[in-house]
């Protein structure tokens, strides 16, 4: 087990070092100067040199990038080139909001999910199986902005429950704060809702169809007993993979129902960064999406380990 | 009382009748065998016993079990039936337990679902019953997982959970098909002495005579869903009277008839010489590597023209490594492979493309080993990849053809798919796409293994016309001793990665010299000798 958990950290520790020398490298090679872009058009070669300087670009290359990396092993990230602030502080106002709006939609998804897929596949090619499989298509292929702006109308606009954007912050109190997220949540949830009740379901299929089902039929179980007792710990190993996989892309990937909500997350600061040339967020956003992926994984790959023990292996 | 008592049992399977009439007894402490090719519905029998029969199924007529009709419970009454008042075995050990769920668990649910007995309660029924099956504490602990098991120890622990109840009747569906010779002998022996000290009914379901022969007092003989015959097993097996328990008894037994001695003297087709074969394992630790496992140790032994050599062994012994190393699959980390006196592979060297031609090999699935998008024609001329400058036209034609009409198909199958033919087909197509390139070895790795018997005989007399007639050479690899028996000259037996013994196959089974040889040739069931011994 220990062993096992260890050689994971040891190849994800590597994924993450590696992951920051491409990151650092494509942003060398993006064009445009950051210290001349900061200056604007019509600045003095002899100030943009200065504050190429100040901003220690003239250093060469290897040097920057293990100044850059320990600079984030203490916390900084450096000055954003736009804004004038620490990035830390930039991206710490951002991820308050873009975490919670994460797990919430992923908490909305599963709770949707594993009910749907579960009840799908107990009852195979009846009504509700059906149901559940034309909704899931249909949950996949509707466009989710446009849910969204549906939801707006609906529970904004119509009936006048939620908000129809903005977010009061965390210190208007936590319910005030979720409310906000509510409705982003559901925008977000439902394709993954739907994406994984249909892995919940061929993964139970597959289970299902599994001799030791049969044999636990045997034992004189009924199909429900079997089901929960035996069918569904084996089927969460492909479940738990998608799990982990939508995490990391609610993280960022919200950026369409953040401007829909006028949210500001993460997703919408690093598209700000990005047309405003601002690379040193970009870069930070970047590498902290990386390592969430990365801390993900290997929370993903623990729960491997918890719900298949052939994974553990034996101690030596 | 009796434990079980069918009589008129009929299933249909979406209006498909699967069985009809079928009628059997089995009294307490009594085996009863019940024999059958695939399809004979012989499981399906077993799967009406415990009300698990297919989606779509229907089923009339009466079952009782110890007196109680099943046909007047509900499922709730028939889930409390199961477990507690019948248990059942299944053929597959390897994936009849729940892989996430510990051994101590798995046979303590059996105890909890129907006795509400405690979780230190059920744990301890399920101690004494791992103990009963012969896992005792200090090597099989309780809280071990199936993936730490044998699949014999497996096998072992679903007996403990179908018996921790002490139910009156067992059924085994196959129980032993997938094991060991020597294992399938160790878990018949805790099969039998269940029954006589528990005093328990079992159903025993098996397609081989010989081990029904040497357990069950009485027998039922199962073809296309009905029984052909029923009765004491001896009688049955003295008399004889329903061709059809004739049938499969001469095709259990069979010796296919070799005209031709292999000539000796001449260069061997294949030598095999001081073959080493190594795997890397997983590493444990990650600083320390682990050596590597060596599946094949030194191995030596040639094959002569015409010469058909049985590989025998249990399962993990290397054989099918050693076959793979032949077939140059795989690298080899030491030795040589000779193909006519040439160098196919040796260590550190790959295979060379021209030889490969000169070997071929037949696989143990027929359902698995064929592309199903392809015809025949394109199967059986896929090995002609291998030469530089394959037939075409007319010349391909009759290649084609030839190959077909050597394994007693028509020229007409060329053209049709793969699903359209059965297993015993499949198996004479794989055999026509090895023969279609006239090479000099064949190595058939368990190549008639998942064959019923009477396919299985024609497939051995196709095989033994087939040497006799083009000079063919086999390395025939099998765990069924009695197949190797029928069709080899020389056999070799490996254990641990070595060959322990060889020599002419008659010689080596009459009078076996190496004592795991002697254990090999003991463990299997044989029908002679069990219709010859004294009734019990």
């Amino acid at each position: 087990m220990t062993a096992y958990l260890l050689r994971r950290l040891l190849s994800l520790s590597l994924s993450l070092v590696a992951a920051s020398l491409v990151i650092f490298l494509v942003m060398e090679v993006v064009p445009g100067d950051p210290a001349s872009f900061m200056m604007g058009i019509n600045a003095d070669p002899q100030a943009v040199a200065a504050l190429r300087t100040q901003l220690g670009l003239d250093q060469p290359l290897p040097l920057r990038y293990l100044g850059w990396i320990s600079g984030l092993l203490q916390g900084d990230f450096g000055i954003s080139y736009t804004y004038r602030v620490p990035v830390s502080e930039l991206i710490a106002e951002r991820v308050v909001i873009s975490l919670p709006l994460t797990l919430y939609a992923l908490a909305l998804s599963t709770l949707i999910a594993f009910p749907a897929g579960i009840l799908a596949a107990s009852r195979r090619n009846s009504a509700s199986d059906l149901s559940v499989m034309g909704a899931t298509q249909l949950g996949v292929a509707i466009p989710n902005f446009w849910f969204a702006m549906i939801l707006v109308l609906v529970f904004a606009v119509n009936l006048r429950w939620f908000s129809a954007g903005g977010f009061p912050g965390w210190e208007a109190g936590f319910w005030p704060a979720m409310k906000a997220l509510t409705l982003p949540a559901i925008a977000l949830a439902l394709p993954q809702a739907s994406i994984l009740a249909r892995v919940m379901r061929s993964s139970l299929i597959d289970t299902l169809n599994e001799d030791f089902m049969r044999t636990a039929r045997a034992k004189g179980l009924s199909r429900g007993q079997a089901l929960r007792r035996h069918a569904l710990r084996n089927a969460l190993i492909p479940v738990l993979t998608i799990i982990g996989l939508q995490f990391s892309f609610l993280l960022a990937g919200g950026i369409i129902i953040e401007n829909v909500f006028y949210l500001p997350g993460l997703g919408r600061l690093a598209f700000q960064a990005i047309t405003q040339r601002d690379l040193i967020v970009v870069r930070s956003v970047v590498i902290l999406l990386v390592f969430a992926v990365i801390v993900v994984t290997f929370l993903v790959d623990l729960a491997y380990a918890a719900a298949d023990p052939r994974l553990r292996r034996r101690r030596t | 009382m009796t434990v079980l008592s069918i009589s008129g049992l009929k299933v249909d399977i979406h209006s498909n009748t699967v069985l009809h009439d079928i009628d059997l007894t089995l009294e307490p402490g009594r085996i009863l065998g019940v024999v059958g090719e695939s399809g004979s519905g012989k499981s399906m029998t077993a799967l009406s016993v415990m009300q698990l029969l297919p989606h779509g199924s229907r089923w009339s007529g009466s079952i009782k079990l110890a007196g109680t009709e099943l046909g007047t419970l509900d499922e709730p009454a028939l889930c409390k039936v199961r477990g507690r008042d019948v248990g059942m075995i299944f053929q597959e050990p390897m994936t009849a337990l729940n892989p996430v769920r510990t051994i101590g668990d798995q046979v303590a649910e059996t105890v909890r679902i129907h006795t509400g007995a405690s979780r230190r309660e059920a744990f301890s029924i399920a101690r004494e019953m791992l103990d009963r099956v012969g896992l005792p504490e200090d090597r099989f602990p309780l809280d071990r997982f199936p993936h730490d098991l044998s699949g014999g120890q497996r096998q072992r622990v679903v007996i403990a959970q179908a018996i921790a109840l002490r139910p009156k009747l067992l059924i085994a569906d196959e129980p032993t098909t997938a094991l060991d010779v020597t294992t399938q002998a160790q878990i018949l022996d805790l099969l039998r002495e269940l029954v006589r000290e528990e005093d328990m009914g079992l159903m025993l379901i098996t397609h081989d005579l010989a081990v029904v022969a040497g357990l069950a007092d009485s027998i039922a003989i199962m073809k296309d869903g009905a029984v052909v015959e029923a009765g004491p097993t001896r009688e049955i097996f003295r008399a004889m009277r329903h061709p059809y328990t004739r049938a499969l008894f001469s095709a259990s037994a069979h010796v296919p008839d070799r005209g031709r001695k292999p000539e000796s003297g001449k260069a061997p087709v294949l030598a095999v010489e001081n073959v080493v074969r190594d795997y890397q394992q997983p590493r444990r630790n990650l600083f320390v590597k682990p050596p590597p496992f060596r599946a094949v140790d030194d191995v030596s032994f040639e094959i002569s023209h015409g010469e058909n050599v049985g590989l025998v062994g249990e399962s993990g012994c290397g054989k099918s490594t050693l076959a793979r190393s032949i077939l140059a699959l795989d690298g080899l980390q030491g030795g040589d492979i000779r193909l006519n006196g040439h160098v196919f592979s040796s260590a550190g060297e790959g295979p060379h493309p021209e030889l490969r031609a000169r070997m071929q090999v037949v696989f143990q699935d027929p359902y698995g080993s064929f592309n199903p998008r392809h015809r025949v024609r394109r199967l059986v001329t896929e090995p002609f990849h291998l030469v530089r400058d394959p037939p075409r036209g007319a010349e391909l034609e009759s290649r084609i053809d030839r190959a077909l009409t050597e394994v007693g198909l028509a020229s007409s199958d060329a053209d049709k798919y793969i699903h359209e033919f059965s297993g015993g087909q499949r198996q004479r197509i794989a055999i026509a796409r090895a023969l279609i390139i006239e090479p000099a070895l064949i190595v058939l790795d368990e190549a008639v293994s998942a064959l019923d018997v009477s396919i299985r005989a024609q497939i051995l007399d196709l095989l033994a016309g087939l040497s006799d007639r083009l000079d063919l050479s086999y390395l025939f690899i099998s765990h069924d001793l009695s197949v190797v028996r029928a069709i080899t000259d020389r056999v070799l037996v490996m254990k641990d990665g070595k060959i322990v013994e060889q020599g002419e196959t008659e010689t080596v089974f009459r009078n076996p010299q190496h004592p795991y040889t002697k254990k090999l040739v003991a463990a299997t069931p044989s029908l002679e000798a069990a219709l010859a011994a004294p009734a019990h």
